[in-house]
């Protein structure tokens, strides 16, 4: 089982994030904006945004993480995970113009986690440190691809056809890649 | 309906994609609505997030213009909190729609099941094409009755189908609520409801469908390929 506590400097962020939900810490916010708003920009300019429209973007995000904070529970994911999926969706609604579907927690449809969730491992705490040690422990090729994956905006089939690699040959390479980073993921724990 | 945890999941790599942010809307949509009814693939897109958190926390930052703080400061009082954002209310489904179909493609219907205008493609199968993102994928909602057959069919491209109410057996097995067939440009199938219940599947097809046998060229027609 993991722990959310973390001897490193990961558990700073989320609680900063805390405290604007707490208490509407302003100081707080103004360290996260320093941390976090650099590499956001740096995400958004990777995935093809201008460097004008990426700090548009960029106040966006950071006066949702503002506005949003009550929402933030650390024992679902970390800060820099949070800030990562509200960037990720304020990207597709503004830059790619689409709706981002989300599952509703809330909804009585929804099949909610057996007993075994407890068990499973949660990826919280000190997450950023050991994906960084096992992306950097991969073969170039293979971070590139889990690095591509995320950093930029390519279907599949684009990779396929600007590679000359078979469709399949480029999805079993990313579940490969992929594989291996969870190996070395769980090595480290 | 009991609560049963799916079988048959989205491909590995689809989950990866949707967790960057990379599946276009409608293959989105598919995804969230498998994650709504499947425990499992929510944790696995929780731990590719968290790479993805990851991933971000060690890019090389980029620096602002000096007044971008002070100007993301100065808007920190403006309305636009969360209760501005959820003003909008939403639609209210029945009990039969709100039990079959979970969000998110619940919010892309516009109407209850019993309500919409499906399409008669057969004596026991209705469709409802839905409108969904920028149009360059089909998605649709598929209705059969128990015990009828969907044309048999190939597809140029990828047809992804998440099954959300009773079940269907192919030639790849048995595929019931919440379970996601992925069919290929090679798989020639022929799905049959099962003859206890209607069945309700939502698909989205990259890549122009294509129906073989003679029944299915019947088919073509409607489908206007």
């Amino acid at each position: 089982m993991e722990t959310t506590t973390t001897s490193g400097t990961a558990g700073i962020y989320d609680g900063l994030v805390e405290a604007i939900a707490t208490r509407a810490d302003r100081a707080a916010f103004a360290e996260l904006f320093t941390h976090f708003a650099p590499r956001l920009k740096a995400y958004l300019m990777r995935l093809g945004s201008d460097a004008a429209t990426a700090e548009e973007v960029v106040q966006e995000v950071m006066l949702t993480i503002w506005r949003k904070a009550a929402s933030f529970d650390r024992r679902q994911a970390s800060a820099s995970t949070w800030i990562f999926t509200i960037a990720r969706n304020r990207r597709i609604d503004r830059l790619r113009r689409e709706r981002r579907p989300e599952f509703d927690p809330n909804d009585p449809a929804l099949v909610p986690d057996g007993p075994e969730a407890a068990d499973r491992v949660v990826w919280t705490g000190q997450i950023e440190g050991r994906v960084r040690i096992a992306i950097e422990s991969l073969p170039p090729e293979q971070s590139d691809l889990i690095r591509r994956a995320y950093f930029e905006e390519q279907s599949h089939r684009e990779i396929a056809d600007r590679s000359g690699l078979p469709l399949g040959t480029v999805k079993s390479r990313i579940r490969l890649a992929m594989q291996r980073l969870r190996e070395r993921m769980e090595d480290l724990d | 309906m009991t609560d049963v945890v799916p079988t048959y999941h989205p491909d590995p790599e689809v989950l990866l994609a949707y967790a960057a942010g990379g599946l276009g809307e409608a293959n989105a949509v598919l995804v969230a609505t498998h994650l709504a009814l499947c425990p499992h693939c929510r944790a696995e897109v929780g731990r590719l997030e968290a790479i993805g958190g990851a991933l971000t926390e060690s890019i090389a930052p980029e620096p602002l213009g000096p007044d971008a703080l002070a100007a993301v400061m100065a808007r920190l009082d403006e309305p636009g909190g969360p209760a501005a954002q959820y003003g909008v209310p939403r639609r209210q489904y029945d009990d039969e729609t709100r039990r079959s179909v979970p969000a998110p493609l619940r919010d892309y219907l516009g109407g209850n099941l019993s309500s919409l205008h499906w399409k008669w493609r057969g004596r026991a199968i209705r469709e409802l094409p839905l409108s969904i993102g920028d149009g360059t994928v089909r998605a649709t909602l598929i209705r059969v009755g128990p015990g009828a057959a969907i044309p048999a069919h190939t597809h140029s491209g990828v047809e992804t189908t998440l099954i959300l109410r009773g079940a269907y057996d192919d030639v790849c097995g048995r595929f019931a609520r919440g379970d996601v067939e992925t069919a290929t440009s090679d798989l020639d199938h022929r799905p049959v409801a099962t003859a206890d219940d209607e069945c309700i599947c939502f698909s989205v097809i990259d890549g122009p469908l294509r129906l073989t046998g003679p029944i299915g060229r019947v088919f073509n027609r409607f489908l206007k390929i």
